[in-house]
This record gives C-alpha cells, sequence and structure tokens, in this order.
C-alpha cells in the first residue's frame, strides 16, 4: 500500500492543480494577515473560507483523481497487488496531498507573522486539524461516489450535489426543522444534527473554541456546555473519525466486488 | 495449471459467461477464438480476478483465484488496450512496474529488442499507439512467470515488431512456459498456436487442434473452418 501511495502522491505533487491549491491558501492567509492584523479576526475568516471550500475542493479532486487514474488502476489491479492497499493506497494520496497543500499553504504565512509567540495558536491548529479532518472524508466520499457510477458526468453530478447538501440545503433543512418544531425542547435534535453534518461540527467545534458562542444565542449555551467540555471535544473528534472510517470502510468494501 | 468450473458472468442482465468450463495444461500456446462480445476478454480477465465471476470457481496452480493476489506473480498480463498513465515517461514506467512487482534486468534487453531507446524520456501521452504497445510488450515479457496472457498482442505493430514478438513468444513457449492468446487475426493464430479454443455466446463450442477443427468443420483452411462456425451458428 506504501509503493501505491508514494506514486499517486507524486503523480499528484507533479501536477498543476496541487500547487494552484497551495498558492491559493499561502495567498489567502497572506492576505487575511495584512488586512486584518489580527490573528484571531483572521482565523474566523479563514474558517468561513475552509469550511467550504475544503469539502468542495476534496469531493472534486477526489473524483477527479479517481477518473483520471482509471488506467493506471487497471494497470495495478494485474499485478499482484491487494485490491484494497491499491484503493487505500490512491485514496491517502489524494487526501495526503491535499492536506499537505492546506496546512503548509496557511501555515507559512502565519508562522512568519509569530504564531508561536500568540495564542491563537490553539485555535489555529484546531483549525488545521478540522481542516485535515474535512479534506480526508470529503475525498473518501468522493472516491464512494466514483466507485460507484462508471459513468464521469454522473459521477461528478452527485459529487457537487453531496457538497451542496452537505455545505448549504442540510443548514436549510435544519432551520426549518426548528423553525416548525420551535415549540418543543430541541436542543438534543440540533446536537444530534449538528453531529451527523461534518460540515455543521467543524464549524461548531471551531466557533466555540473561539469563545464566540455567545452569537448563538440560547442553542449557543447548550452547545457551549456540551461542545465546551472536553467529553464533547472527544465526542466530536470521535465523530469526525467515524465520518473517515464509514466512507474508507465502504470503499474497500465496494473495490472487492466490482469488475474493471 | 489453470482450471476453470462452471465459470458463469453476467453484466447487468447481459449474460457473458454462461457455464463455462475450461482446463489449460502446462506448456504450449493456446489461443482464445471467438466473435466479438463472446467473453473472450472477461475470460481472460476473470482469471487475472479483475472481473469477479457471479458463479463458479477458477484455480491458477492449485491457487483458488477468489480474493487472492499472490498468485499474480505467476502471470504476465498484457492488456488489450495500452492505456498507460499519460504524464509518466516510459522510463518511470518500468521503474515503477518493477519497484511494484520484483526487479529485472530483462528490460534492457527487450527496449533495444523493440528500439524503445529513443523513447525512454518521452511521456507516455505523446506516444504513438503501436509504440505504446511496444511498451505494453516490454513490461509483460520483462518478467519471467510461467504463463503469459497476451490479449491482442498484434495491435498496432508493424511487420518487423510482429516478427519479433513472434519469436519472443516461440522463445517463451521453449522455456515450457504456458501462453494464453486472444487475437483477431487468424493467419497469426494459426502461426503460433498449439490448441484453440472456441468461444461461442458464453461456452466452450470447440477445444482443440486447428488439424481437428479443420476435420470436424470440413473445411481446406483455417480462416473458413471459423467462419463456417459463425455461419452456421447465427445464419
Amino acid at each position: 500500500m506504501l509503493k501505491i501511495l508514494k506514486y499517486s502522491f507524486f503523480d499528484l505533487m507533479r501536477s498543476r492543480w496541487s500547487y494552484v491549491y497551495f498558492a491559493f491558501y499561502l495567498l489567502l492567509g497572506t492576505v487575511l494577515l495584512f488586512l486584518n492584523n489580527d490573528l484571531s479576526k483572521a482565523v474566523i475568516t479563514l474558517m468561513n473560507v475552509i469550511i467550504v471550500l475544503v469539502p468542495l475542493i476534496g469531493t472534486i479532486f477526489g473524483v477527479m483523481y479517481y477518473y483520471n487514474s482509471k488506467e493506471f488502476t487497471e494497470l495495478l489491479l494485474a499485478q499482484p497487488l491487494k485490491r484494497s492497499s491499491i484503493f487505500l493506497g490512491q485514496y491517502l494520496g489524494v487526501a495526503l496531498s491535499l492536506s499537505m497543500s492546506l496546512i503548509l499553504g496557511l501555515g507559512t504565512p502565519f508562522v512568519f507573522y509569530g504564531l508561536f509567540e500568540s495564542s491563537a495558536i490553539w485555535d489555529f491548529s484546531l483549525l488545521l486539524v478540522t481542516g485535515t479532518f474535512l479534506t480526508l472524508i470529503f475525498t473518501a466520499l468522493a472516491f464512494n461516489i466514483a466507485l460507484s457510477n462508471e459513468n464521469k458526468i454522473k459521477g461528478f453530478g452527485y459529487a457537487i450535489l453531496l457538497w451542496l447538501f452537505l455545505a448549504i440545503i442540510y443548514d436549510g433543512l435544519f432551520l426549518m426543522t426548528l423553525i416548525f418544531f420551535e415549540e418543543y425542547p430541541l436542543d438534543k435534535l440540533s446536537l444530534v444534527g449538528t453531529m451527523l453534518n461534518p460540515i455543521d461540527l467543524s464549524r461548531t467545534l471551531i466557533l466555540l473554541k473561539l469563545d464566540i458562542s455567545a452569537l448563538l444565542g440560547y442553542t449557543g449555551a447548550v452547545f457551549k456546555q456540551f461542545f465546551g467540555t472536553s467529553f464533547g471535544l472527544i465526542v466530536s473528534f470521535v465523530m469526525l473519525t467515524v465520518w473517515v472510517v464509514l466512507p474508507v470502510l465502504r470503499i474497500l468494501f465496494k473495490s472487492k466486488r466490482k469488475d474493471f | 495449471m489453470v482450471s476453470i468450473i462452471g465459470l458463469h458472468k453476467k453484466f447487468g442482465k447481459n449474460p457473458v459467461l454462461s457455464g463455462l468450463d475450461l482446463t489449460i495444461n502446462e506448456g504450449g500456446i493456446f489461443a482464445v477464438l471467438g466473435p466479438n462480445g463472446s467473453g473472450k476478454t472477461t475470460l481472460i480477465k476473470s482469471i487475472l480476478g479483475m472481473v469477479i465471476p457471479n458463479e463458479g470457481e477458477i484455480k491458477v496452480f492449485g491457487e483458488n483465484v477468489k480474493n487472492n493476489s499472490n498468485y499474480r506473480h505467476k502471470i504476465d498480463y498484457l492488456p488489450q488496450i495500452a492505456n498507460f498513465p499519460s504524464n509518466l515517461k516510459v522510463k518511470e514506467l518500468i521503474r515503477m512496474i518493477k519497484d511494484l512487482r520484483q526487479n529485472t534486468s530483462e528490460d534492457q534487453h527487450l527496449v533495444e529488442l523493440f528500439k524503445l531507446n529513443p523513447f525512454l524520456d518521452k511521456k507516455l501521452g505523446t506516444l504513438s499507439g503501436g509504440t505504446k504497445q511496444k511498451v505494453n510488450l516490454v513490461l509483460t515479457f520483462m518478467f519471467d512467470s510461467p504463463l503469459i496472457i497476451l490479449d491482442e498482442p498484434t495491435t498496432g505493430l508493424d511487420p518487423i515488431s510482429l516478427i519479433r514478438l513472434k519469436d519472443l513468444i516461440q522463445a517463451e513457449k521453449a522455456k515450457g512456459k504456458t501462453i494464453l492468446i486472444t487475437s483477431h487475426i487468424m493467419s497469426f493464430v494459426e502461426e503460433v498456436s498449439d490448441e484453440i479454443v472456441f468461444l461461442l455466446e458464453g461456452k466452450i463450442y470447440f477445444k482443440g487442434s486447428i488439424s481437428e477443427l479443420k476435420t470436424k468443420t470440413n473445411q481446406p483452411d483455417f480462416e473458413h473452418a471459423i467462419a463456417s462456425i459463425l455461419i452456421d451458428n447465427h445464419a
């Protein structure tokens, strides 16, 4: 598996898109720091960008890589390699190279700005950790979609829909449910609802860490009670891990039964 | 060496292989023939484990193929359409496959044989179909495995390369290897193969030598013998 991972990783590292992605974060980080002059505010702005953009890039890159490397995959399948190591290696190659672009692209300007002397280092680290989790989750979901759809156009369509649903539509439905059932106690429901969407979960996690939960009103207090504790933090990370593990297991399951 | 019992495979609702039994003994050149869509490639891909059968059992060297990858150490496979990752250089691809399987020095000899030296630093996406097929051949023949599977090996080759390929196949046969070939070029099949397996509608219609086929169909030459099978079954 490590060999496949190595080849996929270097293949991607040589591609133009990794550099574009890296350069984008580098630029974003630098511009935000110069315009804001305040680390905490820069972190919040970054969060808003990352929460939406990282899943989108992960999904698109995952689907694109799978379809583009179809030939490579077929070549590998005829070699004495396990299917699980071929697909796991490719998945990790994509996910890790994307995570690296994110971490290096954002990290570099912040390190130069003097992150290590600032108190925002934990907020910033949390941002990078959730960004990495989101990359792992959405690349895995993208691989699932691509594995189940021979047709490229369909695959891309479903991938975009998935992103749209989790990043935007889910919130809308969630909000409507809350308004509809406003006469009932909703704190449990909204907690569970947040847990079930990795994007919402990451956003809540960062917002609460940044101590601006007052903005969230009553639910914010409930959330603070839950996520603010180390128990809540652990549960959230377990949830994010589950969001990575389940799609990865399905990649393994699906690839074992597929014809090439 | 290769034994297949009751192999069934459907793609969607379309049955491709329906209850195929085949035994291939060690040594010699076997040609798998059949009209388009008769399941030749599906059969080969099933042996390689790339296609998962719905039913049936395939054993290669006594090892069951299902959920196994180790037996592929003993197989060299030439895929039908040489689709390689286009942004890799020829040299890099050869090095990568060696890294993934095992080291060998046979590739230098083969590169020389097919005159691929000027292309080693070119990217695979820029090569012509015939040159890609030569790279494909190098990748297949550089390992010394007892079973060689060639899916349409003649595609795109010029006459000189074709002669070299035939020599190569004969040299491998002389080492006691088993070679499985599919091809639509009847003269090529007639020239190289010891035994043929004729697939029709997902089953084996005929298995035996070319002369046996000629007597069975009452035809003077191989090409007409094959044609007569097809006419009898489709007319």
